[in-house]
């Protein structure tokens, strides 16, 4: 049997399962479903404590900023660690140090956003676009408390801006701003931010993650605002650890492992 | 054909959506022979999950989970607004109606999918990095992303050996 109709098969079948399914859902939008308000006669939604408690419990205006680093800061440690782990992978399966140009797709570009003439309309507007995609990133990671934004985002966000370096000029240039051993580097020191924002309460006597000793050290006035503090802590470390690995990935990917030449 | 449109999809219209997306998705995953259009099916799987989830937090008429008034500042702040006009005019009569008790729970969106997605796109992305590094590894081997070419070629190997 040819894949396609085997494949024709199997998503006819399980569409049909699925579309029978979704009979039973609760509309779009419906404020009452068992996502949004809990099972009738039974429990209630863990949503509706985030939305009523956690502004008091951590002093963050943003629900989802408060239960991503508080509430599931487990959870999102090893999301970061996954991402880290990806980047390792990648790392792993393509890094390659050879020295012979053979391995090198394509003749080295020559061209640069420092002081090239042939690129500079190109190399002028990325060098302008530049610092204000990273102010803004900076002020995402910073804002989040109070506003859509994270470390997650910040990070992406950064990470895009030293590919938009690589994409005008050269994969050499953005490099040259932010080397290998940089975002290796960088990319640890998130995880262990995170890690270690982690370890201090168990330090004080407390469980790993457990924000809310920590106002001993930073002398807040209560736990609430030592949790907020904490938060924007791990959001720092989630930043630079997606920010290094997003450049990594582009950068292992388009030059094939020898970061020389790229796209 | 009218009737059943508007009985049974239009009010889980984004249902079906997502159903179709996701059978987009597999049908890809499942049929097709180049690696790179198997992972565009598994984004395109992944997109129709992470929109189910979203949606499932959707409220009507109620706003993104970032609280508006809050603790401190909103009251400083509404005291500061009231006590300006007051000495300089003569402070009409109250006629602003009480204010209305609204249940949060019913102005905000729910927090718990937007967290739950917001990783699961982060390691769509990884995941989706190390599957380009793999395809680019096997590329490099075998000079092909067909699977079936791949097949035979990996045949051979073996047979050599």
């Amino acid at each position: 049997m040819s894949p396609k109709i085997f494949a024709s098969i199997a998503v006819v079948i399980t569409g049909i399962v699925l579309l029978y399914g979704i009979s039973d859902f609760p509309t779009f939008g419906d404020p009452r479903s068992p996502a949004n308000s809990g099972v009738e006669g039974g429990a209630l939604s863990s949503s509706l404590y985030y939305i009523n408690e956690s502004y008091g419990d951590t002093k963050v205006p943003n629900l989802v900023t408060s239960v991503l680093a508080d509430y599931r800061g487990y959870d999102t440690m090893f999301e970061t660690v996954v991402v880290l782990a990806a980047g390792m992978a990648i790392f792993a399966i393509l890094r390659s140090t050879a020295k012979d140009d053979e391995t090198v797709p394509g003749p080295a570009r020559k061209s640069s956003i420092d002081g090239d003439h042939n690129r500079i309309i190109v190399g002028m507007t990325c060098r302008l676009a530049v610092p204000v995609v990273q102010i803004f990133a900076l002020y995402v990671v910073a804002h989040g408390h109070y506003s859509p934004g994270g470390g997650f985002q910040g990070g992406v966000m950064l990470g895009a801006s030293f590919i938009l370096i690589a994409l005008a000029g050269s994969l050499e240039d953005a490099l040259g701003r932010f080397s290998e051993r940089a975002y290796m580097t960088l990319a640890s020191l998130g995880i262990f931010i995170y890690a270690g924002f982690g370890a201090l309460p168990q330090v004080l006597g407390e469980n790993f993650l457990d924000y809310g000793i920590l106002q001993k050290i930073f002398l807040t006035d209560g736990p609430e605002m030592a949790r907020s503090h904490s938060m924007l802590g791990v959001e720092i470390g989630v930043a630079l650890t997606v920010m290094s690995i997003m450049f990594a990935m582009f950068a292992n990917l388009s030059s094939r492992g020898t970061l020389k030449g790229g796209l | 054909m009218v009737e059943f449109f508007l009985t049974t999809v239009k009010p889980h219209f984004n249902f079906w959506v997502y159903v179709i997306l996701m059978m987009i998705g597999l049908w890809s995953l499942i049929a097709k022979n180049n690696l790179i259009k198997k992972m565009m099916g598994l984004a395109i799987f992944q997109t129709s999950i992470i929109l189910f989830y979203v949606s499932l937090g959707v409220k009507d008429g109620a706003t993104i989970p970032v609280l508006e008034s809050y603790g401190d500042y909103a009251e400083k702040s509404e005291k500061a607004e009231k006590a300006e006009p007051a000495g300089t005019e003569v402070i009409p009569p109250d006629t602003t109606p009480a204010p209305v008790v609204v249940n949060p729970a019913d102005i905000y969106a729910n927090p718990v999918p937007h967290v739950l997605m917001l990783t699961a796109i982060v390691v769509g992305v990884a995941t989706l990095g190390v599957a380009l590094a793999l395809s680019e590894m096997i590329f490099k081997e075998f000079d092909t992303l067909e699977e079936d070419e791949l097949l035979r070629k990996i045949k051979a190997l073996h047979d050599d050996a």
